[in-house]
């Protein structure tokens, strides 16, 4: 049996600096991304127009319908076979996690909009307000208030699914775990290394968003 | 001012409203009193469409509520409401809570409204309150806003849902002096209440609704001394 020797994975650290890097800026981009086609989706849930809701239920119930694993393979490796082009990794990757993230969002979204009292649309709608004009200024601030907890899980769900862009080649954290693991023979203390790296960010993170919770609670 | 005629409302197969039918006279405060469940804040919800008549007609001013090429959020400006529980927008000042549909509806600029919104809070004796949070207000504190918010819009009619049902008693005579000024001034006012001595004192008539339907309708006297529908006494030797 082998000892442990984290000395090896040292001259390498850089790489797990820099995947963590790329890990979180595509978690961040994905995120946002998520934030924008979840609310048109989750707001789309709810429409009137037999149609709108349809089509944004579909789409909510096929992205979680399906392993993101897979999504991401039919968006880098399906889809140039339509496109006629390939989509460079960085993109592919926080477009397939941010579209994938658009469903989980869309849930979150509607959430927060029946978690607001429905006399403060009745209240808007009585002054005049158009049913968008409602949304926009008295609906939609109150319910991102009440979206924030389950965003911040969706943020770290997405931090640790962001893994998944090594799949296809994309030189993130996992990526520089196999990189090391590869060239030193030596699997487990770079993957180890990955782990802890990714748990210091999700751990660092959640300690933010409590305090940020903190915050709303006391503003309450 | 508000005619309505023969106004149906069903939730699936319940029947709320029964027919009803009423006529609003400008600078009139009628008072609805009835029974829980009778379909009170349901009639009153019918006159400003934020529920949808069955069948039937309203008109306010002439216009018909329901005629497809009528401008329903047009006439929601000219429609204030109070409700029970004021319905403040919790994320906002009071300022701005005031302020808001005039700028993002009537267009008005940050400074016309705001100036009109002071004049109103001195009105409702708030204006030092401007800039807190609804949060940090009383119950009648907030309901005076709530009417200040209504009034900011320069609605034709006032339509008051038990504004003083969710307030605990010392603050229900701030917030019904605040609606007795406004009748005084003429404004024609709608109020559904409980409370008896209001209706008296500034109710030029009252409609007694029971089971969906305007049983009777008479002045406070007639109604309060002589009431002559069976229904309508024995609902009121309850509550007196
Ligand atoms: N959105 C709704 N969906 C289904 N039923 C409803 C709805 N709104 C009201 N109702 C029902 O309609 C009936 C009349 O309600 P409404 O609120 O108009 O009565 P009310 O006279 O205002 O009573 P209260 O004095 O308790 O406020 C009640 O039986 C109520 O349960
Ligand atoms: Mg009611």
């Amino acid at each position: 049996m082998d000892k442990l020797n984290f000395s090896i994975v040292i001259p390498y650290i850089h790489l797990f600096f820099r995947g963590a890097l790329t890990a979180f800026e595509i978690t961040l981009l994905a995120v946002l991304i998520g934030i924008v086609i979840g609310t048109f989706m989750g707001m789309g849930k709810m429409s009137r127009i037999f149609v709108v809701r349809f089509l944004c239920s579909a789409y909510v119930e096929v992205i979680r319908g399906t392993p993101l694993l897979v999504q991401l393979l039919i968006f880098y490796f399906g889809l140039p076979q339509i496109l006629g082009f390939t989509i460079p990794e960085f993109p592919a990757a926080v477009l397939a996690l941010g579209i994938n993230s658009g469903g989980y969002v869309a849930e979150i979204v509607r959430g927060g909009i029946l978690a607001v009292d429905k006399g403060q649309m009745e209240a808007a709608r009585s002054l005049g307000m158009t049913y968008a004009q409602a949304m926009r200024y008295i609906i939609l601030p109150q319910a991102f208030k009440k979206m924030i907890p389950p965003l911040g899980n969706e943020f770290v769900t997405l931090l640790k699914n962001s893994s998944l862009a090594t799949t296809i080649g994309f030189p993130e954290l996992t990526r520089a775990a196999q990189i090391v693991a590869g060239n030193t023979y030596r699997p487990f203390e770079p993957y180890l290394t990955a782990a802890a790296f990714y748990f210091v960010m999700t751990v660092s993170f959640s300690w933010l968003m409590s305090i940020v919770e903190r915050r709303l609670a006391a503003s309450d | 001012m508000i005619e309505v005629r023969d106004l149906h409302k069903n939730f699936g197969k319940l029947e709320v409203l029964r027919g009803i039918d009423a006529k609003i006279e400008k600078g009139e405060v009628v008072v609805v009193i009835g029974p829980s469940g009778s379909g009170k804040s349901t009639f009153l919800r019918c006159l400003n469409l934020l529920e949808r008549p069955t069948r039937g007609e309203v008109k306010i001013e002439g216009k018909s509520l329901l005629d497809p090429s009528t401008d329903i959020n047009k006439i929601r400006q000219d429609v204030g409401m109070v409700f029970q529980h004021f319905n403040l927008f919790p994320h906002k000042t009071v300022i701005e809570n005031i302020t808001l549909a005039p700028i993002k509806v009537k267009g008005l600029s940050q400074n016309e409204a705001r100036e009109r919104a002071m004049e109103l809070l001195e009105r409702v004796g708030l204006a030092d309150k401007a800039e807190c949070f609804p949060a940090s207000l009383s119950g009648g504190q907030k309901q005076r806003v709530a009417i200040a918010r209504a009034l900011a819009m320069n609605p034709k009619v006032m339509l008051f849902d038990e504004p003083t049902s969710a307030l605990d008693p010392e603050m229900i005579k701030e917030v019904l002096d605040v609606m007795k000024d406004l009748a005084s001034d003429g404004m024609t006012m709608v109020v559904v209440t409980h409370e008896m001595r209001f209706a008296r004192e500034v109710g030029d008539r009252v409609l007694f609704m029971d089971e969906g339907k305007i049983l009777e309708e008479g002045t406070p006297e007639e109604i309060f001394e002589n009431p002559q529908n069976p229904r309508t006494k024995e609902f009121l030797s309850k509550i007196l």
